[in-house]
């Protein structure tokens, strides 16, 4: 009792999990708001907003990430759930996938190419170490994979998760503005070129704008992971082999 | 309520057959690809499963936050190359994005573009 009398008795609130669950929600509804209040303006991406609030906060009151993740876990659970109820969608719009397939299947070799080409390119161009660029390869594929692939091939798996995340930030942000300004106004390829280079934080953005286009977001999402985890080792080879 | 012990056992289910086959991917995408032959199955989505992924789905944005929390730990891993890194971001991403977009726009045939014209 007297250990809490200074703190003024309310130091048992930061010991529980409830705690940062709330912070996160409350992060997130917030970050909704000014978005909203934005016309959802894609730069002001509310995951970045929320990000950034839970940060400040976690930086302000000197709390580590292990104890915030205690309790912002159960969001994060949920994450696995979310991807199951893809099919939904997917089963919903089976048609226009089947239609579109071979655009589809094309776009996901010649994307997924070039997402892992330009990352290792650009790294080694502006003189990062091998490491680096090994690091960066797998990024447009969703997190679990990408850091897998990292693994396998001599990267660092941790680096390769900070860069995943930034790439979907990134292109939640951006894709709309690089979309608009190259002139592709379909749904169904707006959302596939979202999920195909920053998966999972783009196809959230996606789904907010349309349901074709997150739909076709999680189809990307998920055809590149297969496809990264089959190409990055074979271009990395290759690579090693020309230079 | 009941869709979503659906959705998580079939991620268990997924989790499980990844351990036992070693496949390369995560258990939730064999989720997905097991309840999409459920819903082929059963030829319908019903009104309560088409409820929960909808509301899961339209608040995927939030379910990334506590991983985005999690790389701020790793900056300092990244502090001394940090413009040279955005810099690979936004070229690669936008290369890719652009890309990608045009690829399915030139070759979707006539009548889904029509369908899905924003």
């Amino acid at each position: 009792m007297s250990a809490n009398s200074n703190t003024g008795g309310l130091e048992f609130l930061a010991a529980t999990p409830l705690l940062w669950l709330s912070l996160t929600l409350g992060a997130y509804l917030a970050a909704v708001a000014v978005n909203e209040r934005c016309n959802r303006m894609p730069l002001l991406n509310p995951t970045l907003l929320a990000i950034a609030l839970v940060v400040a906060v976690l930086a302000v009151t000197g709390t580590s990430y292990k104890r915030y993740f205690d309790g912002a876990q159960f969001v994060h659970f949920l994450l696995g759930p979310a991807v199951v109820a893809m099919a939904v969608p997917l089963y919903r719009h089976t048609k226009l996938i089947r239609q579109s397939a071979g655009a589809v299947l094309v776009a996901l070799g010649i994307g997924s190419v070039t997402a892992i080409l330009s990352s290792v390119l650009l790294v080694r161009g502006l003189g990062g170490s091998r490491d680096l660029w090994l690091s960066a390869a797998p990024k447009s594929a969703t997190a679990a994979i990408s850091m897998a692939i990292s693994e396998r091939i001599g990267g660092i798996p941790a680096l390769t998760g900070v860069l995943t995340i930034s790439t979907g930030i990134t292109g939640a942000c951006l894709a709309s503005y690089v979309l608009g300004l190259v002139g592709v106004k379909e749904w169904h390829a707006r959302g596939f070129a979202m999920g195909l280079s920053s998966h999972g934080i783009a196809t959230a953005r996606a789904f907010q704008e349309n349901e074709v286009a997150g739909t076709f977001a999680s189809l990307a999402m998920a055809l590149n992971g297969i496809s990264t985890t089959v190409l990055v080792p074979l271009i990395i080879g290759l690579l090693d082999h020309v230079t | 309520m009941f869709t979503m012990c659906v959705l998580i056992v079939l991620q268990l289910v997924g989790e499980v057959i990844v351990r036992a086959s070693g496949l390369p991917v995560p258990g939730a995408v064999i989720g997905l690809v097991l309840l999409y032959a459920i819903l082929v199955l059963r030829g319908e989505v019903s009104e309560e499963m088409s409820r929960t992924s909808g509301y899961l789905l339209q608040n995927l944005g939030l379910l990334f936050v506590p991983a985005g929390v999690g790389v701020i730990a790793y900056l300092p891993m990244i502090a001394s190359q940090w413009w040279s890194i955005l810099l690979v971001l936004l070229v690669s991403v936008t290369a890719t994005i652009a890309v990608t977009g045009l690829v399915v726009t030139w070759l979707s045939p006539i009548s889904v573009e029509a369908a899905t014209r924003q």
